[in-house]
C-alpha cells in the first residue's frame, strides 16, 4: 500500500471523526498567552470557527488518531468489518495540524477521538501522548477534548484527565440490550464504572489537600456522552430517562443526541434510514427542559405518544396543553419555577421579567420589548393589559402551533 | 447653545466618556448636543463651543461596560441616545436593569450587534503565514471588515490568544499590529488584502470532510456564518459544491448493498478476548435495578471473618467506588462500631441489596427502598456470601437486612438487640441502620441504642470464643 500523504489522512480521518455530535469548547478554566510563553487561550464561551452545511459548527479540529478498529460496532463506519479505506496519524501529524491550524484562527483547539488498536491501554497511551506533547512541547493552552477508552488503565485517564479539558466515554445506545446486539465488544458496566471514576476524581480535585493547596484541575469542562438516536428501537421516553440516569450519576455536562445517519459501506445487520433530524431536534429541546428549566423526564414524556415526542410542537408547549389548569400564569406575581413553564418564555427572559418587574406591573408591549415570544405566550399568560380569556382552554390551541396538516401529493 | 464634541476612531469611548461627563455634571440637556464622529461634516448650526468644566458625577455599575459597546456601534444616534439614557441614570440607578424600558432596550440590541460583530470576528479572522525566512519568531497577518468599529474592543482577545507569535489584523479603518509582545493600533484606510497560505489546502479538506451529506441545513449554517464573511474564509468556496453533491452521496449510499466484512475482520474479531464471567453480579438482571446503576457493590472484608455485617443497599457513594459502607451512613456506622469497641477491619461488611436503587432529581440521586421482590431477587448473592464466608454471628442494619435475613423487616424496634436464627441458619442480631440516625431528629437516642447492639454483638462474638 502506498504511503498516504498528511491531506489523504486528514481526509480519511476527519471523515470518520464526522459522526461524533460534540465539538463544544465552553465552560472551561480561563487560561491566556499573553505572557508570550505559550499558544492559545480559553475564556468561557465557546467559539465556531466555521459552520459546515449541515449547520454544525466547527470549533475543535475533530479527528481520529486511527480509524482502525478491533470492535464490531454496527452503527459505525469504523467497525473491523467495514471496507472503508484506513490510515494513522503519527504524534507529530495530529499536533502539527493542531498548532498549525490553530495559529491561523481556524480552530479552538482537539478533539481527538480513535478506533481501538492492539488494546485499550495501547490506543489510550497514543492518545495521552499527544495530549502530552502539545501541552508540554507546544505549550497549547487552547481546549483539548479526549475521547477514553473505558477499559483503559485508570493511570492512563488520569493523566488524560489532567491534560484534557473535557473527556467523553461514548455510550451510542441508550439500552444494555441495544448496546450487547449492536455493538457486541463495547460493556455498558465499564463504561458506567469509568464515569463513576471520572466523577470521583474531579470531585477528589476541588478539594484543598491538608496544607491547603488547590489540587491539580481535572477535565475542568466535565464529561460528556453521545446517545444515538433511531438505530435500535428505544423510543424518546427510554432516552430521556437514560439521559437523567447519566445527568444524576455522573454529572455529565451534556449528553449529546446524534441521528442515526447513513455511513457509506453499511452492514446488514443495520438498514440505513433518512436521519430522523427532527427527532433528534425534539430531544435536545426536552434535554434542555431537564436541565435548566426544572422539568423531570417523566413529565415530558407523560404528554408524549407511545414514548414518543410530539414532532410538531415542542416538548415544552406539548406539557403546557396537556397541563392547562396550571395556566394561565399572571406575569407580575408567578414566581421563577412557573415563569420557566410557560411557552415562549426562555430563561434569559424570565430573568429580564424578574427583575424588570421590581420596577412596575408588566404589560403586553414590555414583554415584547424584553425579548419573549408573546404570540406563543399569549394562551398561557396573564399581564396588566391583558388576558387570555377562554383561549387558555379552546379545544384548537394545539392547531394554532401546529403546522398545518399537509395533503398528500397524489402521484 | 448646541455643543458638539467630535469623537476620534481609536480611543472613541474615552472621548465620549470625557465629554460626557461634562456635559452631564452640567446639566445640558440631550437635545442641545450634536455628536459625531471626527471628520464628519457639521450641520448648519454647529457652533465648536468649548464644553464646560467637569464636575464629579456617579454612574451605575453596569453603565460603563454597556456603553464601551454602545460607543463602538455605527447604528445613528448611538452617542446620543446613550448620553440621554445616562442623565436618566442619575435619578434611577436601577434603570439599566430594566429591560421593559424602550431607550434600555434600544441600548440592548445596539451592544448585542456589537457582541455579535465581535464574536463573529473572533470566529471568521483567518491569518496567513507571513514569516521572513530566518525570523526567530513566526508572523501572521490577516484582513477582515467588521461591521463596528469594534477593533479597540477585540484587540485584548488576539494578543491573550496569540502571545508568542508576532500578528497583524488589517481592517480598513484600523490596523492593530502585536509585535514582540507589543500591541499598536493605527487609524489608517486601508483596501482588501488579497491572502492565502499553504496550510489553507489543509483546513479546506478538513472542511469537506468534517461535513455529512446526510443532514443538509443550509439555513442552519447561513444564520451563523452569512454570506458577507465569505469572502475572506478560505473554506466558504467549497459549499456550493458540497450543497450540490449532498444529495446523491447520501443516495448513494443508501443504495449500495451491505458490504461484505473483510477476510481480516473475522481474524480480529476471534483474536479478542472473550469478556469474563467475573462482573456476573454486574449484569444480574433478576430485578430492574440493575440496569440503573453504575456497579454491583459486592461485600468486603476478611475471608474469615467472623462478624458479619449486613446494610441495606449502596448508596451514591458506594455505587460509584464499587467499595460497601463509604458514604456518609457507613461513616456514621464506623463511629459508633469504634465506639462500641466493634474491630471494623476484622468483620465482612455487607448490603442485602447489591445495586443502588435511586430516582434522579436533576443533578441528584435521591434514594429509594428497594422493594420486597428486589430483596428476594438480591438474596441469592448474600446467600452466597454468608456460605463463604461462614461468620459466627451476622448483625442485620435495618429492615431491609432483616428482612433478607429473617424473611421479615416487620416490628424492627421491637425485635433490634435480640438474637434470631436467619434462614441461611446462622444467628441474626437486629438492629437499625445508621442512616436512621442521619434522618432522625431524636438521633441521640438511636445512637445509644446502635452503639449498645454493637457493643452486644461484640460480647456475644466474644462469648462465642470457643464455638
Amino acid at each position: 500500500m502506498a504511503k498516504l500523504t498528511l491531506k489523504e489522512k486528514l481526509a480519511l480521518l476527519s471523515d470518520a471523526a464526522k459522526y461524533d455530535a460534540s465539538c463544544a469548547s465552553s465552560g472551561t478554566t480561563r487560561r491566556s498567552s499573553a505572557d508570550g510563553t505559550g499558544l492559545g487561550s480559553t475564556e468561557g464561551s465557546g467559539i465556531c470557527h466555521a459552520y459546515a452545511p449541515d449547520g454544525r459548527c466547527i470549533s475543535l479540529l475533530k479527528i481520529l488518531m486511527t480509524n482502525f478498529c478491533i470492535y464490531d460496532c454496527a452503527y459505525c463506519i469504523n467497525r473491523v468489518s467495514s471496507n472503508v479505506a484506513r490510515a494513522r496519524f503519527t504524534v507529530e501529524e495530529v499536533v502539527h495540524l493542531t498548532t498549525e491550524f490553530y495559529r491561523r484562527n481556524y480552530i479552538e483547539g482537539l478533539f481527538l477521538s480513535s478506533g481501538i488498536i492492539k488494546s485499550p491501554d495501547d490506543t489510550m497511551a497514543d492518545m495521552v501522548r499527544i495530549a502530552r506533547s502539545l501541552r508540554h512541547d507546544h505549550h497549547f493552552r487552547g481546549y483539548i477534548h479526549l475521547k477514553t477508552i473505558p477499559d483503559a488503565d485508570p493511570a492512563l485517564i488520569e493523566e488524560a484527565g489532567l491534560l484534557a479539558d473535557r473527556l467523553s466515554m461514548n455510550i451510542e445506545l441508550p439500552t444494555d440490550a441495544g448496546i450487547k446486539t449492536y455493538a457486541p465488544e463495547k460493556n455498558p458496566h465499564e463504561i458506567r464504572r469509568a464515569m463513576g471514576r471520572v466523577e470521583l476524581r474531579k470531585q477528589a480535585a476541588k478539594e484543598r489537600t491538608h496544607t491547603g493547596r488547590r489540587a491539580a484541575k481535572f477535565a475542568p469542562a466535565g464529561q460528556s456522552t453521545q446517545l444515538i438516536v433511531g438505530a435500535d428501537g428505544a423510543n424518546d421516553a427510554t432516552i430521556l430517562q437514560s439521559s437523567t440516569r447519566l445527568y444524576s450519576s455522573y454529572k455529565l455536562k451534556r449528553v449529546y443526541y446524534s441521528a442515526f445517519s447513513p455511513i457509506p459501506d453499511s452492514t446488514a445487520a443495520l438498514p440505513l434510514i433518512k436521519p430522523p433530524l427532527a427527532r433528534e431536534h425534539r430531544l435536545y429541546q426536552a434535554d434542555w427542559l431537564l436541565r435548566f428549566y426544572g422539568y423531570q423526564a417523566d413529565e415530558i414524556t407523560s404528554a408524549a405518544d407511545g414514548g414518543m415526542l410530539d414532532l410538531d410542537i415542542d416538548p415544552k408547549l406539548a406539557w403546557a396543553l396537556a397541563n392547562r389548569h396550571a395556566f394561565p400564569v399572571d406575569i407580575n406575581r408567578a414566581g421563577k419555577d412557573m415563569l420557566l413553564r410557560v411557552p415562549g418564555f426562555g430563561v434569559k427572559s424570565v430573568g429580564r421579567i424578574l427583575s424588570a418587574r421590581r420596577n412596575g406591573a408588566l404589560g403586553f408591549g414590555d414583554l415584547k420589548r424584553i425579548g419573549a415570544l408573546v404570540n406563543k405566550a399569549k394562551p398561557f399568560i396573564t399581564t396588566r393589559d391583558w388576558s387570555p380569556g377562554g383561549l387558555t382552554d379552546a379545544a384548537n390551541l394545539r392547531a394554532r402551533f401546529a403546522p398545518p396538516p399537509e395533503q398528500l401529493s397524489l402521484l | 447653545m448646541i455643543y458638539a464634541p467630535r469623537l476620534p476612531r481609536l480611543g472613541t469611548f474615552e472621548a465620549w466618556r470625557d465629554a460626557a461627563r461634562a456635559l452631564a455634571s452640567n446639566d445640558v440637556s440631550g437635545a442641545q448636543i450634536d455628536w459625531a464622529m471626527e471628520g464628519s461634516a457639521d450641520s448648519l448650526f454647529t457652533q465648536h463651543t468649548p464644553l464646560p468644566d467637569a464636575r464629579e458625577m456617579k454612574v451605575p455599575k453596569d453603565f460603563v461596560p454597556l456603553a464601551k459597546l454602545v460607543c463602538a456601534s455605527r447604528a445613528a444616534g448611538a452617542h446620543d441616545l446613550l448620553y440621554r439614557v445616562l442623565l436618566r441614570c442619575r435619578g434611577n440607578p436601577y434603570l439599566l436593569k430594566n429591560r421593559a424600558d424602550p431607550q434600555v432596550q434600544q441600548l440592548e440590541v445596539w451592544a448585542k450587534n456589537v457582541r455579535r460583530d465581535m464574536h463573529k470576528m473572533k470566529a471568521f479572522v483567518r491569518f496567513r503565514d507571513v514569516t521572513p525566512e530566518g525570523a526567530n519568531r513566526r508572523r501572521f497577518l490577516s484582513w477582515f471588515e467588521p461591521e463596528h468599529r469594534i477593533e479597540e474592543l477585540i484587540a485584548g482577545f488576539f494578543t491573550r490568544r496569540f502571545g508568542d507569535m508576532d500578528w497583524a489584523i488589517v481592517t480598513p479603518e484600523v490596523t492593530t499590529r502585536f509585535e514582540g509582545g507589543a500591541l499598536h493600533q493605527d487609524a489608517i484606510a486601508s483596501a482588501r488584502l488579497d491572502l492565502s497560505d499553504e496550510t489553507e489546502d489543509l483546513w479546506r479538506t478538513y472542511y469537506a470532510n468534517i461535513f455529512n451529506p446526510a443532514r443538509l441545513k443550509i439555513k442552519a449554517m447561513q444564520s451563523e456564518m452569512p454570506k458577507k464573511y465569505w469572502k475572506n474564509l478560505p473554506e466558504a468556496d467549497l459549499i456550493p459544491d458540497l450543497i450540490r453533491q449532498a444529495e446523491t452521496r447520501m443516495r448513494q449510499m443508501q443504495d449500495e448493498a451491505p458490504s461484505l466484512p473483510p477476510v481480516r475482520a473475522e481474524r480480529i474479531l476471534e483474536r479478542l478476548p472473550k469478556r469474563n464471567i467475573v462482573d456476573e453480579m454486574n449484569a444480574c438482571a433478576r430485578c430492574p435495578i440493575g440496569a440503573q446503576a453504575t456497579q454491583a457493590v459486592a461485600g468486603s472484608g476478611p475471608p474469615d471473618a467472623r462478624l458479619m455485617i449486613v446494610g441495606e443497599q449502596p448508596g451514591d457513594r458506594e455505587d460509584l467506588t464499587g467499595l460497601p459502607f463509604v458514604g456518609p451512613a457507613g461513616q456514621m456506622f464506623d463511629r459508633i462500631a469504634a465506639e462500641a469497641g466493634l474491630d471494623r477491619a476484622s468483620a465482612y461488611v455487607t448490603n442485602a441489596v447489591k445495586h443502588f436503587k435511586f430516582l434522579p432529581r436533576g443533578k441528584k440521586r435521591i434514594h429509594q427502598n428497594p422493594e420486597r421482590s428486589e430483596i428476594e431477587a438480591c438474596r441469592v448473592w448474600l446467600t452466597r456470601e454468608i456460605s463463604e464466608i461462614q461468620p459466627v454471628l451476622i448483625v442485620a442494619l435495618g429492615a431491609t437486612a432483616a428482612h433478607a435475613l429473617t424473611g421479615t423487616g416487620a416490628n424492627l424496634m421491637k425485635r433490634r438487640g435480640k438474637l434470631e436464627t436467619g434462614r441461611d441458619g446462622a444467628p441474626v442480631l437486629i438492629t437499625l441502620h445508621p442512616a436512621a440516625i442521619l434522618r432522625s431528629n431524636n438521633s441521640d437516642m438511636l445512637h445509644n441504642l446502635l452503639r449498645q447492639d454493637l457493643a452486644l454483638a461484640v460480647e456475644m462474638l466474644d462469648n462465642a470464643q470457643y464455638m
